[in-house]
């Protein structure tokens, strides 16, 4: 009797300490406030970052995550409309354009200040441009800065007199900024983090300011001129930002505070969303979208984002050095089928590279998919119906989405010309290097745009430009993209990108598949924030308010 | 005792120096560098970043340095992808949490581990023996990152009993533990029925109970000693395991710990932060198999320290 009577206390003792586990969390677990719910109560902004910002250094970070939360911590000269993103005055109250356009004058507003609270001076924006400029920092956007006279120069180590580049303080709220040519889009580019100012006497009190690794941006040093400032920084946890009390334009912001979590696991990100851990979110996976569709289409945004998908080819190799095997490639893809069956987040197929609308530009250029055509084209450089043809293979960076993608490609190839592709996929640094020195033939390619103009596109596959990456090289497509540099004339300038995309259409370096679009969850009760082309929402417009129940 | 613990401690040297220099020289061997982006940047630039972090120098000069700095300053450098920070100061934030997370996986595993298998093992070939030992052997199959979102499909999102990720609360522990150490704790029942299993079909149990001892005792004090010895051997790979093992609970739950670090290292290229890790879990683990051989031979005292 005692042995049964002991073995059934040892059998329930699990299910006592498990009830007592339970018990405990009850109290306060039942009707738990949620974080989304205390935060529309407090004006507490939750949201999704992504991945863990590799800095919150502006002259550092490339990142587009770490460009969201830097844009709240600092201001440029302009800053954007929260509505289209155009330029818009931010610590520059005003500006005058000399007649060639080529000469700006800035009027910085006598109420900009630091949050330690300095004013704001032309001095500083001196100081930073020349800080990104420093070959010694090593800064991988200081390129931005290359339409200034002398910068490039100046960031290569040519010349090492900065008072030879083109920044000018004329007193304390006039700088004045001398660009190599006329720039339509010189002050969209102003609202990048690139041009946004540093405080450089915080930044040399934490190290050296032209060197890495400098402490400055933990919360505590941070000092920004921006609607918030840094309070929290947990690795891998979150970043806070509070409300500026020093802000020139602080009467304008509404929310108190922004939390952004680094979740860089997209199912994760979308499991907090639905527990009213987030306002918004970085992502949704491709597996809810339907689910989103079907149940929740309030809360499922689906935004255009500045962004072209395409395949790199490697000109350099046989048989992809003929460029009619590389059209005959491109027109046997069936992009509406990729964008629909296989994306399903509203993406647009890419018939050409730049999207469609870049500040007014629309190509004219529209690749044809056509089979027959292809067919033709293969059989002229010798391969009818892919007779002959090795087996091309198509390098892509370790990703289901990625896979799919070259999945339904491969097919397509296959069934279409018969050609046949073997899918090779490789970790990220590795595919980078694989692409960066050519050891591929055909490989998975991405851009998105630096700042809303065709020249984010175009450039770069200018002969040996560190992005192009395919080895292709052609002097005619060379001397439009200089030629549109020096165009004053805005259509005119635009005329010559046309010529200049029909050359890269028809010599075909890149095979566009589609562009992009930015999918994510949104709650309703978050105001101000619109669906921009690189997705930035300036965070000053951003506010919290519940539908009256 | 002591000298045994000395002997092991000096053992460890090499081998720390041998998991030091393959790392570093495996991660020399990798194909990619640790700053190639998406958009590339001038080779001036490039070789600026590089030239900060001492890549350009010599590989052999390169490893001199690093082990310098380790050896003398106890300093594993620069994070090669958090640019602002070094691999001590996120390391100092991130283990700790990893470490708490362990002792409750580990906790949950052992506790309630130990009690199914006793269960089991005293009810043998009946109910109780059956329902936890299939519930060990689907808790053996089944990997955490089924586990880990089925249980906050039910308890955060159904029940609402718990956040579905993030670490600031004390709730916030309790769904991490038990995907980590559901594995554990299947592992450990099996092994403690077997083991027990083994135990109370010898003598000097039978002598016991004839002699009148409570069930209790019996189990308490006669068996359990000699019943956990293989779990005791268990618990050396359990640990590293749950260490190292801790990558998918920590993305799946958002925690911010360091078996992130570690992964998200080798796939950064972050050559400092995956020394640092590697080196840091190899400590733990010595550490960890040392204590577990000293329990060992105090559970068994067939075994001496002299081995």
């Amino acid at each position: 009797m005692r042995f049964e009577f002991s073995t059934l206390w040892l059998r329930r003792l699990p299910f006592c300490l498990g009830a007592l586990a339970m018990l405990s969390f009850f109290p306060g677990c039942t009707k738990r406030q949620t974080l989304v719910e205390a935060g529309d109560h407090d004006q507490i902004l939750h949201i999704g970052n992504g991945t863990e910002p590799q800095e919150l250094d502006p002259d550092i970070v490339t990142g587009v995550q770490e460009y969201h939360i830097i844009m709240s911590l600092l201001e440029g000269l302009v800053t954007e409309d929260p509505v289209d993103l155009h330029p818009v005055p931010g610590v520059a109250e005003r500006w005058d354009i000399s007649p060639d356009r080529k000469v700006y004058t800035f009027h910085l507003r006598a109420n900009a200040k630091w949050s330690n609270g300095d004013p704001v001076t032309a001095q500083d924006f001196w100081e930073s441009y020349k800080r990104i400029l420093t070959p010694s920092l090593g800064s991988e956007y200081s390129y931005m800065h290359f339409v200034v006279k002398n910068a490039e120069a100046y960031n290569t180590g040519k010349i090492t007199d900065f008072s030879q580049v083109g920044y000018k303080v004329i007193d304390d709220h006039t700088l004045q900024i001398t660009l190599n040519n006329s720039t339509p889009y010189f002050l969209s580019l102003l609202t990048h983090q690139s041009w946004y100012p540093v405080n450089i006497r915080t930044v040399a009190k934490y190290g050296d300011p032209y060197l890495r690794g400098n402490k400055w941006t933990r919360p505590g040093h941070y000092v920004g001129n921006g609607a918030f400032v840094l309070a929290k920084w947990r690795v891998n946890d979150v970043i806070e930002v509070r409300k500026s009390p020093t802000n020139w334009d602080r009467d304008r912001v509404r929310l108190n505070a922004i939390r952004f979590y680094p979740i860089d696991n997209e199912d994760t990100e979308e499991r907090a969303f639905r527990a009213g851990q987030l306002h918004i979110t970085e992502t949704l996976p491709l597996s809810k979208i339907d689910y989103y569709k079907a149940n929740y289409p309030g809360l499922l945004k689906i935004g255009p984002y500045l962004g072209t998908y395409f395949y790199r080819v490697n000109v350099t190799k046989p048989p992809l050095n003929d460029k009619r095997v590389r059209k005959a490639l491109a027109m046997a893809i069936d992009r509406g089928s990729i964008v629909t069956n296989v994306m399903k987040g509203g993406q647009l197929p890419a018939y050409n590279l730049v999207p469609p609308g870049t500040a007014g530009y629309t190509s004219r250029t529209h690749l044809e998919e056509n089979i027959a055509e292809a067919k033709r084209l293969l059989a002229e450089a010798g391969y009818p119906g892919g007779k002959g043809l090795p087996t091309i293979e198509l390098l892509y960076n370790t990703s289901e989405a990625h896979r799919t993608i070259a999945e339904a490609i491969q097919q397509m190839w296959r069934t279409r010309l018969g050609v046949n592709a073997q899918l090779v996929n490789q970790e990220w640094k590795v595919y980078l290097d694989s692409q960066r020195t050519l050891n591929y033939q055909v490989c998975r390619g991405s851009w998105i745009g630096d700042y809303v103009d065709p020249n984010s596109f175009l450039d770069m596959w200018l002969t040996g430009g560190g992005n192009n990456e395919t080895g292709w090289s052609n002097p005619e497509y060379d001397r439009l993209i200089a030629q549109a540099a020096a165009t004053a004339d805005p259509a005119g300038r635009l005329e010559v990108f046309q010529k200049a995309e029909a050359i890269l259409m028809d010599e075909m370096p890149e095979i566009p598949i589609y562009f992009y679009t930015r999918v994510y969850l949104k709650r309703p009760e978050v105001k101000g924030w619109y669906p921009t082309l690189l997705d930035n929402h300036p965070y000053k417009y951003v506010y919290l308010e519940s539908e009256k129940k | 005792m002591l000298r045994f613990i000395f002997k092991r401690v000096l053992e460890a040297i090499p081998v720390l120096l041998i998991v030091a220099t393959l790392t570093f020289l495996l991660l020399k061997i990798m194909p990619g560098g640790p700053f190639d982006t998406e958009k590339v940047t001038t080779p001036e630039i490039k070789k600026q970043i590089e030239s900060y972090y001492g890549l350009d120098k010599p590989v052999w000069k390169q490893y001199v340095d690093y082990m310098d700095r380790l050896i003398f300053h106890g300093d594993l450098g620069p994070s090669y992808k958090y640019f602002g920070w070094s691999v001590n100061e996120l390391l100092a934030g991130s283990l700790p949490i990893s470490l708490e997370l362990g002792c409750y996986g580990l906790a949950f595993a052992l506790v309630f581990g130990l009690i199914a298998g006793i269960i089991a093992s005293l009810r043998k070939n009946t109910a109780g023996d059956y329902v936890p030992m299939s519930i060990a052997t689907l808790g053996i199959c089944i990997p955490s990152f089924v586990t880990g979102p089925l249980l906050i499909l039910l308890f955060a999102l159904k029940l609402r009993w718990f956040n579905t990720s993030g670490w600031y609360f004390p709730r916030d522990r309790v769904l991490p533990a038990i995907t980590l150490g559901l594995y554990y704790m299947a592992y450990i029942s099996r092994l403690t029925r077997g083991g027990m299993l083994e135990i109370l079909n010898q003598d000097f149990i039978r002598t016991a109970r004839a002699k009148g001892a409570s069930e209790w005792r019996v189990i308490w004090k006669h068996s359990l000693r000699g019943g956990l010895l293989s779990v005791v051997s268990f618990l050396g790979p359990a640990i590293s395991g749950i260490i190292t093992g801790s990558l998918v609970v920590e993305t799946i739950f958002q925690i911010p710990g360091a078996a992130r670090f570690f992964v998200m290292a080798a796939f950064n290229l972050d050559g400092p932060m995956l020394m640092g890790t590697t080196l840091v879990f190899a400590v733990l683990i010595i550490v960890m198999n040392l204590l577990v051989d000293i329990a060992q031979v105090w559970l068994n005292p067939r075994l001496r320290f002299e081995e």
